[in-house]
């Protein structure tokens, strides 16, 4: 284990097991902790011999029936992260517990099994379906493969899922290109709904849509946790759209999470100089046009050569000594509020 | 005179009965900004393309006309396009890494792109297109120049396709999505990139967008388009704060804000 590592155990004291859901679930009280990541790390091969930190050290917890939004730019590691909650990729170190079991260790029928429990809704949804299904057949395939409904009753379950998501139910025998983006993307939350799941995990799942379709699919999941209890798990970079529907944000910069605030708290007690300046950078319709907008100059380095000390060092205006020589772990400021900044 | 009179133009695509943008107009005068914004299928690319000329699959502009300095561009020849385009009028695409020969250098072909509009040497070229890219500020230009697209980053890119459209200050820049692929702190580069291109140049712009605050910020004039008809014109503040059509409040309404609606409480 690294020194860095030590550390961060120190403020983060998060032992395997229960007690590191219990430690954790004291951050927003009163809600139950389903899944929580412990120091998850994920590291891919590079060329030349060298290693990419797509995931460094990622601590976070998803709570029953609360949405925890991630934002960040391109390249951050945030889809790495939550194909690791999914179980497409296998953490290189650190744990994913969910109800207490570590899913990263599963293997065969009990991963399989597990599945169940964490479904996931693609960016797009006109390249997340066969185009050769028919929506009856998508929506049940999820329950056909755990053998939970018999062929004769497909069709009222796939139009029970169609009016979930608020579809006619006479689209259960239409194709996929015979509808448009948000149709379709409804298709996308009525499949992850099929098999009541407890997380449902949205990758850029509102990105390729109009703003106002948009506004309806938001409305649609945020009905949908309200009846069935589920968790979202959503990744945006739009920081507007995450915050409005967001309980808990975590900012990524880098494979680090650099700030875990509460989705009110965004707009007014963002700390972290990458989180104000992803701020700064936003085009609002009410804002003042004749105010040049603010934006950090250069680009976030590869993550192949992330910079010693803190990732953001090299563009942060308010870098200190210290900031490129030690890395900054994530300090609690506030009420489920959390920075990784030496200036707290 | 107006840099560029669109006259109520229709444009089909095919054998569509149906024209995909109806008795489009727009006047521009030199270095304004016009935004136009609208949801995916309202026919706001359609408008751009058919300035330059470069409808896709059988379109065509089938009523209007649309003039550029006074001078019809419905009825040049193929060389007459030749020179205006890339040179007065150019255009910057949502993904230049797309436009961008991925096999080739970015110098190679930008020495290319130079030698077919200007009569000077590859020498000379090539440090034309490094004093654009360094101007676009994109640090060490010779260095992008050996580059092939893939070894550049989406923001790098596009900095890349700015500078080639701006290489021979053209008139009107026309783009298409210009910040759409890329992050908000990217974005918000590239858009104050573009703006300085008019203090700079004095070029005028047409953006096309579907992210309102973007447009907004940029525009002197914002057309709001849906099912292929501006349903929305004006001033920027026009539109912004006394929308009158219902199509428009419904869209800024969606749009999400910081500190705007709450979902969840």
């Amino acid at each position: 284990m690294s020194p860095e590592k030590n550390e961060n155990a120190a403020v983060n004291p998060m032992p395997d097991g229960s007690a590191g859901a219990d430690y954790m679930s004291e951050k927003e009280t009163g809600h139950e902790a389903i899944l929580t990541a412990c120091h998850v790390t994920k590291q891919f091969p590079a060329s030349g011999g060298r290693t990419l930190k797509a995931c460094n050290d990622i601590n976070l917890t998803v709570y029953r029936g609360r949405t925890l939004g991630i934002v960040g730019e391109s390249g951050c590691g945030k889809s790495t992260f939550v194909k690791m909650i999914v179980q497409m990729f296998q953490p290189t170190e650190g744990q994913i517990l969910f109800d207490g079991k570590d899913i990263t260790k599963l293997k065969g029928e009990e991963l399989r099994q597990s599945r169940k429990k964490i479904q996931m809704v693609f960016q797009d949804p006109a390249a997340a379906f066969s185009p050769k299904m028919k929506i009856i057949d998508i929506v049940t395939e999820p329950l056909m493969n755990f053998k939970l409904i018999k062929r004769s009753e497909r069709e009222a379950k796939a139009k029970e899922l169609l009016r979930m998501v608020e579809l006619p139910e006479d689209f259960i025998y239409r194709y996929p290109h015979n509808m448009s983006g948000g149709q379709r993307q409804r298709v996308g939350i009525a499949r992850a709904l099929a098999l009541e799941p407890e997380i449902i995990v949205c990758d850029e799942a509102t990105s390729a849509l109009d703003v106002s379709v948009q506004d309806r699919i938001i409305e649609l999941l945020v009905k949908l946790q309200k009846e069935k209890g589920i968790s979202f798990v959503f990744i945006c970079h739009d920081m507007a759209l995450v915050q409005s529907f967001a309980h808990q944000l975590a900012v990524m910069y880098l494979g680090n999470i650099v700030e875990v605030l509460s989705g009110s708290e965004v707009a007014t007690n963002a700390q972290h100089p990458y989180t104000q300046a992803m701020l700064g950078a936003i085009f609002s319709t009410k804002m003042d046009f004749t105010k040049k907008i603010e934006s950090i100059e250069s680009e976030a380095p590869s993550p192949v050569d992330a910079p010693p000390g803190c990732p953001f060092q090299n563009r942060c205006d308010r870098c200190m000594e210290i900031c490129k020589k030690e890395k900054p772990s994530l300090k609690t400021i506030g009420k489920g509020h959390e920075v990784a900044c030496h200036l707290f | 005179m107006d840099l560029l009179n669109i006259q109520d133009i229709s444009v089909k695509y095919g054998k569509n009965p149906k024209p995909t943008i109806e008795h489009f107009n727009l006047d521009m005068k030199e270095g304004e900004v016009v935004s136009v914004v609208g949801e995916s299928g309202s026919g706001k690319t359609t408008v751009i393309r058919a300035v330059l000329g470069l409808l896709p699959g059988g379109g065509q502009v089938t009523d209007g006309d649309i003039l550029f300095e006074g001078r019809s561009l419905l009825k040049l020849s193929k060389n007459e396009w030749r020179d205006l385009r890339g040179s007065k009028v150019s255009m910057i695409f949502q993904d230049s890494g797309a436009m961008i020969n991925p096999i080739r250098k970015i110098g190679a072909q930008y020495v290319e792109y130079i030698r077919t509009h200007e009569k000077i040497s590859k020498k000379d070229a090539f440090d034309k297109g490094v004093e654009m890219l360094e101007r676009m500020r994109l640090p060490d230009g010779r260095n992008i120049m050996n580059s092939y697209p893939f070894q550049l980053s989406g923001g790098m890119r596009q900095r890349v396709g700015i500078a080639m459209a701006m290489t021979f200050s053209p008139k009107l820049l026309l783009a298409d999505e210009p910040t759409s692929a890329l992050d908000v702190t990217t974005q918000a580069q590239i858009v104050r990139q573009i703006m300085e291109l008019r203090d700079q140049f004095g070029t005028s712009v047409i953006i096309v967008t579907h992210n309102i605050g973007v447009a907004a910020y940029m525009a002197d004039q914002l057309v709001v388009m849906q099912y292929g008809k501006v349903v929305d014109r004006g001033t920027r503040d026009d539109v912004m704060k006394h929308p009158t059509n219902d199509y428009t409040k419904n869209l800024l309404a969606a749009v999400p804000e910081m500190e705007g609606k709450r979902y969840v409480s």
